[in-house]
């Protein structure tokens, strides 16, 4: 059993890639929670499953980084809500995770398909 | 993550919760759109978020700083615990402030007396210069704490020395304030020149002494630098004491300046109140001619090495200067034989940056055999300590187990079974440095006598504090942790089984325990056998005879103030003892130029028959009614009386050990002997009149040596005047009766009372703080070891509950078992005993009348020592005894 202190590859990666998820998803304008989850879901055709949950304080570690901003306001429903917002650093971070996710992705699909690269 | 993240995070919780709210609103909306009730819809939204505690939890988590949170929650759970048990918590924590407090204490005095440099400029650059190869003994007049020196060799050194950049001589003395009527001292320093611009100390006002000061021609009036202290309690810290006039012995000096806060001179353990320059020795004490004779010491000399020069350099510089400094300085009044040892003699350089202290000396040694045993004890207080967390840790392996198989990480209980021992050592420490600077302060006291005061700067020290501290830590840690550490291991499984109870007892933790309740066994049996003897040393000394009696009230007449001219001076001193003696209630006066078992003593190099004696008997100059005071009887011949005059011949009275070294124990009345006097003095003979009983000289310690009693009405010279009063009552009482007698007869006349059985009692104070200190901590030891004890058995008792339920059922008398439990304790004491007769030859310095193996001391420590632990191991073993064991099994 791997113990404590030393988390797998695989645990990082899933949680740079909802962080990398978030940001896109507030390119295109600031968000509350619920429609955060809601739009990665649907932008992924359902394929990617967000625990609801776990988005939270993932927000929070972005937002203790500087990379998005909170605000209060009001919902499409008038209900009370704490909305997210993408910082400049936020922006450009997003550049450059998605540059890395590319990199990431090429680099496995040449591993997995070697006859096609 | 920052430390106000962390301190706000309640009010970022709040936010947290406020927003999973909001989330939970608005898709309980969204599902009620979808067609749910709205309580399948809340239900629904809330299964979506999951839990939202652990959400909360975690982002909590993200604002805090692990660290910091669990130790504070470590802590009070520790506190909690120790509240839980405050049997054992009151046991370790007095443990440890005794253990911290007492070592700490010691070694503030040890620091403070042995360790500690000088408060001056560069102490490390300090060097002193004095005799450092001898052949002989030096003779002539030696008078201050530090006579390493006469006044002419310190000139010669100073004007042929290359090796210092700057050197001063000082000495120390006493100066007499008043000026009639009871005297009144000051600490008096004589100083050079350079002494305070060498020690580079600054004047807190006016100015301090220099070379201008002791210039020989123009010293009159010397100027003088005082103390802080003596500037603040004679002239409550006013700056126009500058300029002031002061007399010391009746001379007028000029107050130039007041030297800094805190400088207390080279001497450590006294201080100074008034220091004037070499130069007015010769109008302050022009009798003594300290100046002028060279076979007067006084001085030592310090001072500063140039750059580039070693101590070793310096002291090659000094050798081949030795002899020429001293071929310029012979004093006429030696002898051939002397001259060739003074010739022989080399000046070398030692270090002196803690400067010198005749405390050192006296309780150099005490100090740190104190400190030693003060270590002794802090072991002991930590072996307790080591038995209480082993017993609790074991006690408490079955909740660990529980914790790890619910999922507590192990370095989580690991850390905080450690949080525990920080709070125990913390709170521990912190009681014993309140403890400690209490403790020294009781302790330097203790050292202090009427007649001397002792100056002793006391400062925490961080150090020794660390240390000890960092003992207690690693003690508690090792011994609280290393049980949690194998508990941890295993499988919990495994663990809760083997928590319940077994059917005998396990050997493994019990033998360490039982290891160190041996330590602590053998470590008490030392200091309870270092504490007898102690005792019994400090018991010897007091109730010792010295063959006087102690209830004398000893009156010291300073008559230099009268203005009687020499001739007269022995009428003056028979007028005054015929008037204190016909004092109604007087019993016996008498005068000597030596009071017993005081600071001065006199002796002289002895020539019988011609023949020069290798050793030198003591003197001792009284007058007729010194005997009688004094309660000594005569063997044989007679008293001094009135045949004895300045112009009738010499006559002398001598103690037994006198006869039985000089004569062979025959009784030599009619004999005579001379003392060996340097070419062209007279050289009269002494006849030998009386023999009286031996009596201690200058200390309780010594053996009976000869000494040999002068007639005070043939002193050629006499000067001050010391007399002896016994009365019919109340010795005490004497002291208002006498004053007025004096004064009566001249009111110029200076008096110093002292009582003799104080003055004795005050020169065992190193005896009677050995004893004292000493039986405390073995008090303490015993007490601790006791309770270690008592843990251990009790421990025993309760693992083997099964196995003793057995051998009860089985039909074992009662007796039979408590002899069981009983019996494992003797032979812990037994191991004890063989180690502390080591131990005891350590000591045997500071002993007086007992040896370190003394059969008689340690019968007494195993007889105490072994009740001690009956004591501690009676209640287990009644407890083991009745035990019922039906009960007892039943648990099984």
């Amino acid at each position: 059993m791997p113990s404590r202190g030393t988390a797998p590859l695989q645990g990082e990666l899933l949680q740079g890639t909802l962080d990398l998820l978030i940001l896109k998803t507030l390119a295109l304008g600031p968000a509350h929670g619920h429609t955060i989850a809601y739009a990665i879901e649907r932008g992924s055709d359902d394929v990617l499953q967000v625990e609801h949950g776990s988005l939270y304080p993932a927000l929070h570690r972005l937002e203790d980084r500087g990379w998005i901003a909170s605000f209060w306001g009001t919902s499409e429903n008038n209900r009370r809500a704490r909305y997210y917002r993408l910082t400049p650093a936020g922006r450009r971070q997003l550049v450059q995770q998605t540059s890395r996710w590319d990199e990431l992705v090429a680099a496995i699909n040449r591993i997995l398909r070697p006859t096609t690269g | 993550m920052g430390w106000t993240r962390f301190l706000r995070r309640a009010r970022w919780d709040d936010e947290r919760a406020r927003e999973l709210e909001s989330y939970l609103e608005i898709e309980t909306d969204a599902n009620l759109a979808r067609g749910m009730t709205p309580a399948d819809a809340r239900a629904a939204a809330h299964r979506k978020l999951d839990n939202v505690t652990l959400v909360r939890e975690e982002i909590y988590r993200m604002n805090s700083l692990t660290f910091v949170e669990t130790l504070w929650q470590d802590l009070r759970y520790g506190a909690r615990l120790l509240r839980l048990n405050p049997g054992f918590a009151l046991v370790a924590l007095l443990s440890l402030a005794l253990g911290i407090g007492a070592n700490t204490a010691i070694f503030q005095a040890v620091d403070a007396v042995r360790l500690r440099t000088l408060p001056v400029k560069d102490p490390n650059g300090l060097v002193a210069v004095r005799i450092g190869v001898a052949k002989g003994g030096r003779t002539g007049s030696f008078t201050g704490n530090y006579p390493r020196l006469t006044y002419a060799q310190w000139q010669e050194i100073r004007a042929s020395q290359q090796a210092f950049a700057s050197l001063f001589a000082w000495g120390t003395t006493e100066f007499n304030l008043a000026e009639g009527g009871e005297s009144r001292f000051a600490r008096g320093l004589w100083v050079s020149g350079d002494y305070f611009s060498t020690l580079g100390v600054q004047p807190a006002v006016g100015r301090l002494l220099t070379s201008a000061d002791d210039d020989p021609r123009a010293c009159d009036p010397p100027a003088a630098v005082i103390s802080y202290p003596f500037w603040q309690a004679e002239f409550g810290g006013d700056a126009s004491a500058v300029g002031r006039a002061l007399r010391l012995d009746g001379h007028l000096v000029t107050i130039a300046g007041v030297a800094p806060r805190g400088f207390f001179g080279l001497d450590v353990g006294r201080s100074f109140d008034v220091a004037v320059p070499l130069c007015a020795q010769a109008a302050i004490r022009p009798g003594e001619r300290a100046l002028d004779r060279r076979d007067v010491w006084w001085l030592a000399a310090f001072g500063r090495l140039k750059p580039g020069w070693t101590i070793d350099r310096a002291t090659a510089h000094l050798t081949a200067l030795s002899p020429g400094i001293f071929e310029a300085t012979v004093p006429p009044t030696y002898r051939p034989q002397d001259v060739k040892g003074y010739l022989a003699f080399q000046l070398q350089a030692f270090p002196a940056s803690t400067g010198v202290s005749s405390l050192r000396t006296e309780y150099g040694t005490s100090l740190w055999l104190l400190l030693s045993i003060a270590g002794l004890v802090l072991l002991i207080a930590c072996a307790n300590l080591a038995n209480l967390m082993l017993a609790r840790a074991s006690a408490r392996g079955r909740e660990i187990a529980i914790r790890l198989a619910i999922g507590a990480s192990r370095t989580r209980i690991v850390r905080q079974l450690m949080a525990e021992s920080l709070l125990l050592t913390g709170l521990g420490a912190a009681a014993g440095v309140w403890l400690a600077q209490w403790l020294s302060r009781a302790l330097v006291a203790f050292i202090a006598t009427d007649q001397e005061q002792v100056f002793v700067a006391l400062h925490l020290d961080w150090r020794v504090l660390a240390f000890t501290v960092g003992l207690a830590v690693v003690t508690c840690v090792i011994f609280g942790l290393t049980p949690a550490l194998r508990a941890t291991r295993t499988s919990p499984a495994t663990m809760v089984r083997a928590m319940g109870p077994g059917l005998t007892e396990g050997r493994d933790r019990l033998s360490l325990r039982r290891a160190l309740v041996v330590t602590q066994m053998a470590v008490s049996m030392v200091l309870v056998v270092g504490a007898l003897l102690f005792a019994r040393t400090f018991h010897n000394l007091a109730t010792l005879d010295p063959g006087f009696r102690q209830d004398v009230l000893v009156a010291t007449l300073d008559l230099r103030r009268t203005g009687v001219p020499d001739a007269q001076v022995a009428a003056l001193h028979r007028r005054i003892l015929e008037r204190l003696r016909a004092l109604p209630d007087t019993a016996a006066a008498g005068s000597a130029d030596v009071v017993p078992i005081g600071r001065s003593f006199w002796n002289q190099t002895l020539v019988v028959d011609g023949v020069t004696q290798q050793d030198f008997p003591l003197l001792n100059r009284v007058s007729a009614g010194f005997f009688e005071t004094m309660g000594v009887g005569f063997v044989a011949g007679r008293n001094f009386d009135g045949r004895d005059t300045l112009a009738a011949p010499r006559v002398a009275v001598v103690d037994e050990a006198f006869v039985r070294k000089y004569f062979g124990g025959k009784v030599p009345l009619g004999r005579t002997f001379q003392f060996a006097v340097g070419p062209g003095e007279p050289n009269p003979s002494y006849e030998i009149v009386g023999v009286v009983k031996n009596t201690k000289y200058a200390d309780l310690r010594d053996p009976f040596e000869p000494i040999i009693y002068l007639a005070s009405t043939q002193d050629p010279d006499p000067g001050s005047l010391t007399v002896l009063l016994h009365a019919r009552n109340d010795t005490a009482r004497l002291v208002a009766p006498v004053t007025q007698a004096v004064a009566g007869i001249d009111p110029r006349i200076l008096i110093n009372f002292q009582m003799l059985d104080a003055q004795i009692r005050d020169s065992l104070v190193r005896e009677r703080l050995m004893a004292a200190l000493s039986g405390f901590f073995a008090t303490l030891a015993v007490l601790l070891a006791m309770v270690g004890l008592y843990g251990v058995m009790s421990y025993s008792v309760a693992r083997r509950r099964t196995e003793i339920g057995i051998r009860l059922a089985l039909g074992a008398g009662r007796g039979r078992i408590a002899r069981l439990i009983v019996r494992e304790t003797a032979w812990l004491v037994a191991v004890g005993l063989a180690l502390a007769i080591a131990a005891g030859h350590a000591a045997a310095s500071l002993l007086y009348g007992v040896t370190p193996g003394d059969a008689a001391t340690l019968a007494v420590a195993v007889v105490a020592l072994g009740a001690v632990a009956l004591a501690a191991s009676l209640l287990p073993a009644r407890r083991a005894a009745r035990l019922d064991p039906t009960a007892a099994l039943r648990e099984q």
